[in-house]
């Protein structure tokens, strides 16, 4: 059952336009991550769902509503995660819950929530106390504190170490199996591929790609071998060898522009074993979420101006494989 | 599909809602120090120590008035100001506004808990009063009130239009600036008389001198000038349709 409902949704905030025509949908009991780089207006496109904006053009519903019009209506159903604060500097975690559990009719227990995100002892602090992660944490208790049907959670694990972001994987997925549906918003390709039943793919205000994880992924479409291995070998050498192109995508990442097969994964590795140079990874075949990322984003050059936040963006992703090889 | 959730009854949001205002003003040493310690400390330090050009034999005759005054003017704007602008540059009332709690509901809570705070520090000061022999015998409770009620109206729209409107730091700068120079300009403390004629000609079209001059007038023996109930009433009119125009979410 369709519930979150957007359709050629414009959004102009003067005269930039942060959202430029993205259409999708979300059932119940589905996690839709929106996936982008910062400035990819993924905010924009949640707030007009929350009905702090009205869409410049198109049209948005959330459980049959107008989330504007019907605000009243469709604000008992819905829990809310800004990106950022939103909580009394001075308040306990204890004292936050049960106000907004006194705005709904049937909310959740304040304390079982409470235990359930893990602030079961800072009960004392204030917000100003909590720590970063602590304040995503309470934040997200209380978009659910209401039971909501729907549950917007723009970038719910930034700021959250390791344990904090696994905890709120669990406390999404639970919420889906639940029959909630939850739009996540995202930069971060690891939380999306891992928590969304769908993922919506936007780029300077565009929908460049979308489908579940696996469909991403899937290898249809392309006809490259990428490899980790380090960084400025002779990659027109290598090339050569191989009938085909081989560039350096970042430094230690690279590209081969050809089919993946064994018998140029073997003639690869066995250059690399001739050069004595080590092989960090290997990806022959399935694409990881973030390789489809970089592959539709940088389908267009950013403009200079954009390109600041692009590249920034990008350069904290190539941060990540490092850390998956290490797994 | 459409929602099946439900709101909780209003008077349940309105008074969990007054009930968080209350706490954080009683949390905040800067509210209180505001709202109850220098009024208190002033009462009782002015009416012991006769310095202040008071024109009277017994100080406390005129300061207890003034400092009720001042009271309701700490509480009703430079506190709402303060609170109010750092809820909004937190996000506090971006947050608020995707809950089922409704514009209508949140003033009200911020309404009752400006009432609530009043009334302790008109008891607190009462009790005070009475300690230092203040002569009850010509004062009206009514008018007090009712000119306590038009001024909180009038100091809370402007209140409103500092925190709507400008940053957090230059709120709180500017409600304790205007605190000191109304504090000092409109007849709370010192007489009006005492000051140069520009000044309390000014003063009377402000919200803080008509207020003093009303409650002078009716806790002490003097009448009400009919200019106070005039720049009272428009104030109250006026300054919160200003702040509903001029009020900025985020």
């Amino acid at each position: 059952m369709t519930i979150i409902e957007v359709e050629d949704l414009i959004v102009d905030h003067g005269s930039v336009r942060a959202v430029d025509g993205i259409s999708f949908t979300a059932d119940s009991g589905e996690v839709v991550a929106l996936l982008g780089p910062n400035g990819a207006g993924k905010t924009s496109t949640v707030e007009v769902l929350e009905g702090y904006r009205r869409p410049s053009s198109g049209s948005v519903r959330v459980l049959g509503l107008d989330p504007v019009d019907d605000h009243a209506r469709l604000m008992p159903a819905i829990g809310v995660m800004l990106q950022s604060g939103g909580v009394y500097s001075g308040i306990r975690p204890p004292e936050a819950l049960a106000l907004f559990a006194a705005f709904y009719e049937d909310p959740a227990d304040p304390d079982e929530l409470l235990e359930q995100v893990g602030l079961g002892h800072r009960r004392r602090s204030t917000w100003r106390q909590l720590s970063g992660g602590e304040q995503q944490r309470l934040s997200l208790a209380l978009a659910l504190v209401g039971r909501p049907q729907v549950a917007f959670l723009d970038e719910p694990a930034s700021g959250v170490d390791v344990q904090g972001r696994q905890l709120i994987r669990t406390i999404i997925r639970d919420l889906a199996t639940d029959g909630t549906s939850v739009l996540v918003t995202t930069h971060d390709l690891d939380e999306a591929e891992r928590v969304a039943d769908r993922v919506v793919i936007i780029d300077r205000g565009r929908l460049v790609a979308s489908g579940t994880p696996r469909d991403l992924m899937s290898t249809d479409a392309v006809r490259e071998i990428r490899f980790g291995a380090p960084p400025r070998i002779d990659t027109s050498s290598l090339g050569d060898l191989l009938g085909s192109t081989v560039t350096e995508t970042a430094p230690g990442e690279y590209l081969v522009a050809a089919e993946p097969s064994p018998a140029n994964v073997a003639c690869l590795t066995a250059w690399l074993a001739e050069h004595d140079l080590p092989l960090a990874d290997l990806r022959a075949g399935r694409q990881r979420l973030e390789d489809v990322f970089l592959r539709l984003t940088s389908a267009t050059e950013p403009s200079a101006s954009e390109g600041a936040e692009h590249s920034e963006v990008r350069a904290g992703i190539r941060h990540r494989p490092r850390v998956r090889r290490s797994r | 599909m459409t929602s099946t959730r439900r709101a909780a009854p209003g008077h349940r949001a309105w008074l969990a809602q007054t009930r968080v205002e209350l706490t954080l003003t009683i949390r905040n040493g800067e509210a209180v120090l505001l709202t109850f310690l220098i009024p208190t400390l002033m009462l009782i330090f002015f009416s012991l120590v006769d310095v202040l050009p008071t024109g009277s034999d017994e100080p406390v005759q005129f300061l207890f008035p003034g400092v009720v005054a001042l009271a309701v003017m700490s509480t009703s704007m430079v506190a709402t100001a303060i609170a109010t602008g750092f809820e909004r540059q937190l996000g506090v009332l971006k947050r608020l506004g995707s809950t089922p709690l409704s514009r209508g509901q949140l003033l009200a809570a911020k309404t009752t808990s400006i009432a609530a705070v009043e009334a302790a520090q008109i008891l607190v000061l009462t009790l005070i009063a009475v300690a230092l022999g203040f002569d009850f015998s010509n004062s009206q409770a009514l008018p007090a009130l009712a000119a306590a009620l038009l001024a909180s109206i009038a100091f809370a729209g402007i209140g409103l239009i500092l925190a709507g409107s400008l940053r957090a730091l230059t709120t709180l700068a500017a409600a304790n600036g205007l605190y000191l120079v109304l504090l000092l300009l409109s007849g709370m403390v010192i007489p009006l008389d005492k000051l140069p004629e520009p000044v309390s000609k000014l003063s009377r079209l402000l919200p803080a001198g008509a207020l003093a001059e009303a409650i002078h007038g009716a806790l002490g023996s003097e009448s009400i000038p009919g200019q106070a109930w005039v720049v009272l009433s428009v104030w109250a009119l006026v300054a919160p349709l200003a702040a509903a125009r001029l009020f900025r979410w985020e």
